[in-house]
């Protein structure tokens, strides 16, 4: 820093010295000037930052420029005179929103993103009382194609935020601008059903969306239904990353593991049982340390990659279909609970699998399109029956008039509801991969893994690599988060570049805990570190911290699995993939 | 033919060609082979000229007396009104609007006989005289061609016709005479500006990109000429194609390019045709490709093309699109002479601007310099259309006055109707009214009287012209080609289109028309790139100058020149009447009655203003009011 060129210059009036390369509106920022954005967004995690500068909002007046500036992609020079409020700008800025709006249903009261919504925000924060500007309104019609996303493209503002979370970010390459003039909008190309896409349902579009133009498939009717359905027994589980995902939208600090308070909540919305995916996920460790350590000792099919991660399944499936031998078969934590709440659970309460619906609770919206995957159902009944997010959660809290804040911590279920700390790190990126060297550590050696903290790949980057000692043993890993990394690491792969043992990816930036099906972060990158806090947190607070000490899995085993990786195991804890 | 190594090949090729070019030229006497020279312009090959040159050859054969003359197919001459054009060099004898079965006449009377065909002659419409000879039709008087010197002349297909028009001379004057610094300083003190619309001084720009330092440097040209009514370029392109890739070549050899790209609009399937062959041509000389007449310098020119957005003419748009991208604008900085095609130092020039190239290297800057007004030198190539007599290409020195072109070359306005107003610089530019006909045409001028120079397109207007229409009618092009990136320009000309549309339906209010004005106003302010910065222009000029037209369509609910059908009444005037029932018989919505024999009346409220009734009266007693 200290070699970079400073510049000067005022806004309004207020002098200013910031590095060369600093744009107006960073510039502004730096002496609390917060000029009105609105496609501006800085992604979380990534050196990326939307600067299309397409909205126009940010407009400010330069001194000696014949036009009005876009703050967010004018860079500052050095004694320039900047005024953000000028009448002539803020008339702008104003005429801006009132366009957008013209072209809106502003529908706002029945809308998912109400109260949720920038472009409400703007309109809010800019005083606008009424829209001058009426006219035609583009029209198209929802698509609800998917399991997982939802678009109401009349609702598309043209940010184009979710078209570089897509293609440059999560280099899916699904969402971009399609059509010209007034007719433009974001969709997929020729206005394909989001279905018939390489849509991996990440849903990280929806997570930068500022309207509802991208939302989620919602299964509140579905569940309340179920709920109030007396001949069904209805069981919830709770996927780790929601625990730290929803305590600010009950005022409490952000990240901060509420799991109590949850499973208190849970129950008073009337579920039957509350379980957690965190046994899902110490029953993966137990299939996925088995392949692992079977896959290093015969030095055969490695890597080995990590398959919890719907998202990222579905990338792999579409993107890289000569690469699916070396996906882990293990199922996700999600669908190894489905599939033991259906035939364990069931048989050892005496209920017919029918009569059981599993709901989950998940930060994520690929989990929707797995859920109903068909080779996670078996006689027609699928082994988990709806999905929601944690932000469904929320909606569904709310309309009961549950504060969790209020709420004194409960505990889960059992046999389901027992868990360790290396499931609770499912949620956070690196996590599935420490939870899974806890537990080959012991495994391959035989002794007692003291140090259980593999910090080396701890951490929000996107990538990170590490060599692990176990005993004598080099195993090389990498964790990458986000798509855009995972296929630098496939495409290594592929080279033969790639010398790893052993990979975890997860589809979206952070892993879980910044899934696209958490509450909305609008940009704000501590919320995700709060998250992460809240993980390690959780974990360091477990009786247990590896996946085979949980003493309801090592019953599980006893009463009806056998062992890792047996027949019986195989036939329900196992899966395939298939070119997409 | 084998390469040409170096500037003696080239001398040495020029000579051999020469010999059909100073004879066209007359500048040889003894045993001239006449030239025969049919338009083969995109305009005239669609009225018929690829079968007029056929006919012509054939009659020679049937004569016996096909190899003693040159009969062959050149580039546009310009005045599309009376195409197709047959030339006749070096009698200079031009026949206009000619068809296939006039070569009969031609090669019979003209060619064996030696007498005009005179009804093939241009009529001239003020004296009534027929005008043998190119050079005294007034609509080429007062031009002057640099950038179509060669168009209407010579062979476009054949390379050694360009050459032994001096083609390829300036990039060798360059090459070994200049080298790339001078070559830079002639076109800086030519004062050439872009012609493609901007007026961005061509030499700052190509010192921009020569002052990067990179391995790889681009060279492209913009040939995406998409202003409705405007073909200059194209005519360029099919006239005199190694014009422009001369100039490319120059251009790289200055910023230190080797490779340059021609983006051209699909649709324009003859330009492409000719440019495929020039390239072709230019490769196998030596003109192109490496080692160019042995001098190590290495450039060669690659076609892309334009799938038909009008935005794509902008240059951040075109180079995204040549990448395969979305062709859409972006935030400048960076510009493209720092970060363009693969993110490499890029150069852009139109077509025209390129065109002016070789002449400017050849005569010097100076030369150049002292053709035009003060600050746009040189001359500039209009698209003449709408209401005037001659429609068609003209290319003129700067600082020339509107009143010379529209009438003295153009002929004036047709039917002898009224002049209302010229709209220059296409769907961006602006109206201008009478007051301002004498004023000198200019960059700066025509951008301080709410206009543009554009890329040269001039639709002149007149009585019949309603101007909120005019206005309409351009934005509802710019509405449709906004690339839909940014709020003002996607969302508020749109909102503009419908205001406009109000008001010509008769709907509109006093308060819209400043709604029109202050919106216009912040599209221009706020819109990122140019497109969006100039669409509201043709309806902020028309607010200026034709302000009561609009108030005439506000407040009286009428449309002074009687184009808004929706504000127009249709009357029948009793005297006049004699009741024939032709009128009611042909109404599509049965809105007017009355008995055989009496008077008919239109019912107001259902009439849909279609004029089948005017059409239908054979007694003038229907009146539009």
């Amino acid at each position: 820093m200290s070699n970079q060129k400073m510049i000067n210059l005022k806004i309004n009036d207020i002098t200013v010295t910031v590095p060369e390369g600093t744009t107006v509106l960073e510039a502004a920022e730096k002496v609390n000037i917060k000029i009105p954005r609105l496609c501006y967004y800085e992604f979380p995690g990534m050196p990326k930052i939307n600067r299309i500068a397409s909205c126009r909002v940010c407009v400010v007046e330069i001194e000696g420029r014949k036009n009005l500036a876009p703050s967010c992609a004018t860079l500052v020079t050095e004694g320039m005179i900047v005024k953000t409020n000028t009448p002539r700008a803020v008339k702008a800025r104003r005429t801006m929103v009132e366009l957008l709006l013209s072209d809106h249903p502003n529908s706002c009261l029945t809308c998912p993103k109400n109260n949720n919504c920038d472009l409400q925000k703007i309109a809010a924060d800019l005083n606008i009382r009424k829209i001058r500007f009426q006219g035609e309104r583009l029209r198209f019609r929802e698509d609800e194609s998917s399991f997982s996303l939802k678009k109401d493209l009349e609702k598309c503002i043209m940010c184009r935020r979710c078209e570089v979370m897509c293609n440059e970010v999560q280099t899916c390459r699904v969402l971009s601008a399609v059509g010209r003039g007034f007719g433009v909008v974001v969709s997929t190309a020729f206005h394909l059903p989001q279905k018939d896409t390489a849509c991996t349902f990440c849903g990280q579009c929806v997570s930068v969306c500022p309207t509802a133009a991208l939302t989620g498939i919602s299964y509140i009717d579905q569940v309340w239904e179920a709920i109030n359905n007396p001949t069904k027994k209805v069981i919830v589980q709770t996927a780790p990353a929601v625990r730290v995902g929803l305590s600010e939208e009950f005022g409490l600090p952000d990240g901060e593991p509420i799991t109590g308070k949850l499973v208190a909540g849970l129950r008073r919305l009337g579920f039957d049982a509350i379980f957690d995916t965190n046994f899902g996920a110490d029953l993966t460790i137990m299939e996925e340390a088995k392949e692992l350590i079977d896959r290093i000792t015969k030095n055969e099919n490695l890597p080995i990659l990590t398959s919890c991660c719907p998202g990222w399944i579905n990338f792999i499936e579409t993107n890289f279909p000569d690469l699916l031998h070396i996906p882990s078969s293990a199922k996700s934590p999600q669908q190894m609970f489905g599939a033991i709440a259906k035939t364990y659970y069931a048989k050892k309460i005496g209920i017919d699998p029918k009569d059981l619906v599993v709901v989950s609770v998940m930060p994520c919206l690929a989990k929707k399109y797995e859920a109903n995957r068909p080779e996670f159902s078996s006689n027609g009944i699928q082994d988990v029956d709806y999905v929601i997010t944690t932000r469904e959660l929320v909606y569904m809290l709310r309309e009961a008039g549950i504060d969790l804040a209020q709420l004194q911590d409960e505990k889960y279920d059992s046999p389901l509801g027992e868990s360790t700390g290396a499931a609770v790190i499912f949620g956070v990126t690196g996590g599935v991969l420490e939870a899974a060297l806890r537990t080959a550590y012991e495994w391959l050696t035989k002794k007692e893994l003291k140090e259980v903290n593999f910090t080396d790949i701890r951490g929000l980057e996107g990538i990170k690599e590490a060599t692990i000692d176990i005993d004598g043993l080099k195993l090389n890993v990498a964790v990458a988060s986000g798509l855009g990394n995972a296929r630098k690491i496939l495409e290594k792969i592929q080279s033969g570049e790639s010398h790893y043992h052993a990979i975890e990816i997860m589809a979206c930036p952070g892993g879980c805990i910044n899934g696209g099906g958490q509450p909305f972060k609008h940009g704000d990158m501590t919320l995700i570190e709060d998250r992460m806090r809240g993980i390690y947190k959780e974990d360091r607070n477990c009786k247990y911290r590896k996946s085979h000490e949980n003493p309801e899995i090592q019953k599980l085993y006893q009463e009806f699995l056998g062992e890792p990786g047996s027949h019986k195991a195989h036939e329900l804890l196992h899966t395939k993939y298939f070119k997409r | 033919m084998p390469k040409l190594n170096s500037i003696s090949d080239l001398k040495n090729l020029k000579e051999k060609s020469l010999l059909n070019i100073l004879m066209r030229k007359g500048e040889i006497k003894k045993d001239v082979k006449k030239s025969i020279l049919v338009c083969g312009g995109t305009g005239c090959q669609s009225s018929n000229s690829k079968k007029i040159l056929a006919n012509l050859k054939e009659e020679l054969a049937k004569n016996r007396i096909e190899d003693n003359y040159q009969c062959l197919m050149v580039g546009c001459f310009g005045f599309c009104e009376k195409g197709p054009i047959v030339d006749i060099e070096p009698d200079g004898v031009f026949y206009v609007s000619v068809k296939p079965e006039d070569a009969k006449d031609i090669i019979t009377e003209h060619i064996i006989n030696n007498k005009k065909v005179e009804r093939l002659l241009y009529i001239d419409p003020a004296t009534n005289q027929k005008i043998e000879r190119q050079d005294d039709i007034p609509f080429y008087k007062k031009q002057m061609r640099i950038a179509l010197r060669n168009c209407g002349f010579i062979n476009p297909e054949n390379i050694e016709e360009y050459i032994a028009m001096d083609g390829y001379f300036a990039l060798a004057k360059s090459l070994f005479e200049l080298g790339d610094v001078k070559t830079l300083e002639e076109v800086k003190k030519s004062g050439l500006r872009g012609r493609g619309g901007g007026g961005f001084p061509t030499g700052l720009k190509w010192e921009f990109a020569k002052k990067e330092k990179n391995d790889q440097k681009y060279i492209i040209c913009n040939a995406d000429e998409g202003d409705p009514g405007a073909f200059m370029d194209r005519s360029v392109l099919e006239g005199d194609p190694h014009s422009v890739l001369e100039a490319m070549a120059i251009a790289g050899y200055v910023i230190g390019s080797n490779k340059g790209y021609i983006y051209i609009r699909a649709e324009y399937p003859l330009a492409i045709e000719r440019l495929k062959i020039a390239i072709k041509q230019a490769r196998e000389y030596g003109l192109l490709g490496e080692n160019i007449l042995g001098s190590n310098f290495n450039f060669d020119i690659q076609l892309s093309y334009g799938a038909g957005a009008f935005v794509c003419g902008e240059e951040i748009a075109l180079i995204a699109s040549i990448e395969g991208s979305r062709g859409e604008p972006n935030v400048k900085p960076p510009f493209p002479a720092q970060s363009g095609l693969w993110k490499k130092p890029t150069n852009v020039n139109n077509v025209e601007t390129f065109a002016n190239i070789p002449p400017i290297i050849l005569n010097g800057g100076e030369w150049f310099a002292k053709i035009g007004s003060e600050k746009s030198k040189g001359t500039k190539v209009f698209a003449l259309a709408g209401k005037i007599n001659n429609v068609g290409l003209v290319e003129v020195p700067m600082g020339i006055t509107l009143r010379e072109i529209i009438y003295d070359i153009g002929g004036g306005i047709k039917n002898n109707k009224k002049f209302k107003a010229v709209q220059t610089g296409g769907p961006s530019g602006g109206c201008i009214p009478e007051k301002f006909l004498d004023i000198q045409i200019d960059y700066d001028n025509l951008t301080a009287i709410g206009s543009m120079m554009g890329s040269g397109g001039m639709i002149v207007l007149d009585e019949d012209d309603c101007m909120v229409n005019v206005a309409k009618f351009y934005l509802e092009f710019t509405k449709d080609e906004s690339c839909g990136r940014c709020t003002p320009c996607r969302v508020g000309n749109k909102r503009l289109l419908e205001i406009l549309q109000k008001i010509t339906d008769g709907n509109g209010t006093m308060e819209d028309l400043e709604t029109l004005k202050e919106l216009s106003e912040i599209i221009k302010d706020t819109s990122l790139c140019g497109l969006g910065q100039t669409a509201p222009n043709p309806v902020l000029s028309t607010l200026k100058y034709f302000y009561d037209e609009y108030v005439a369509h506000v407040k009286d609910k009428k449309c002074p020149a009687g184009a808004c059908s929706k504000l127009l009444r249709y009357f029948i005037i009793e005297e006049k009447c004699v009741g024939c029932s032709a009128c009611a018989r042909n109404c599509p919505v049965s809105c007017i009655s009355g008995e055989i024999k009496k008077k008919y009346t239109i019912d107001q409220s259902k009439c849909i203003k279609c004029g089948a009734c005017i059409q239908k009266c054979k007694f003038g007693a229907i009146i539009i009011q």
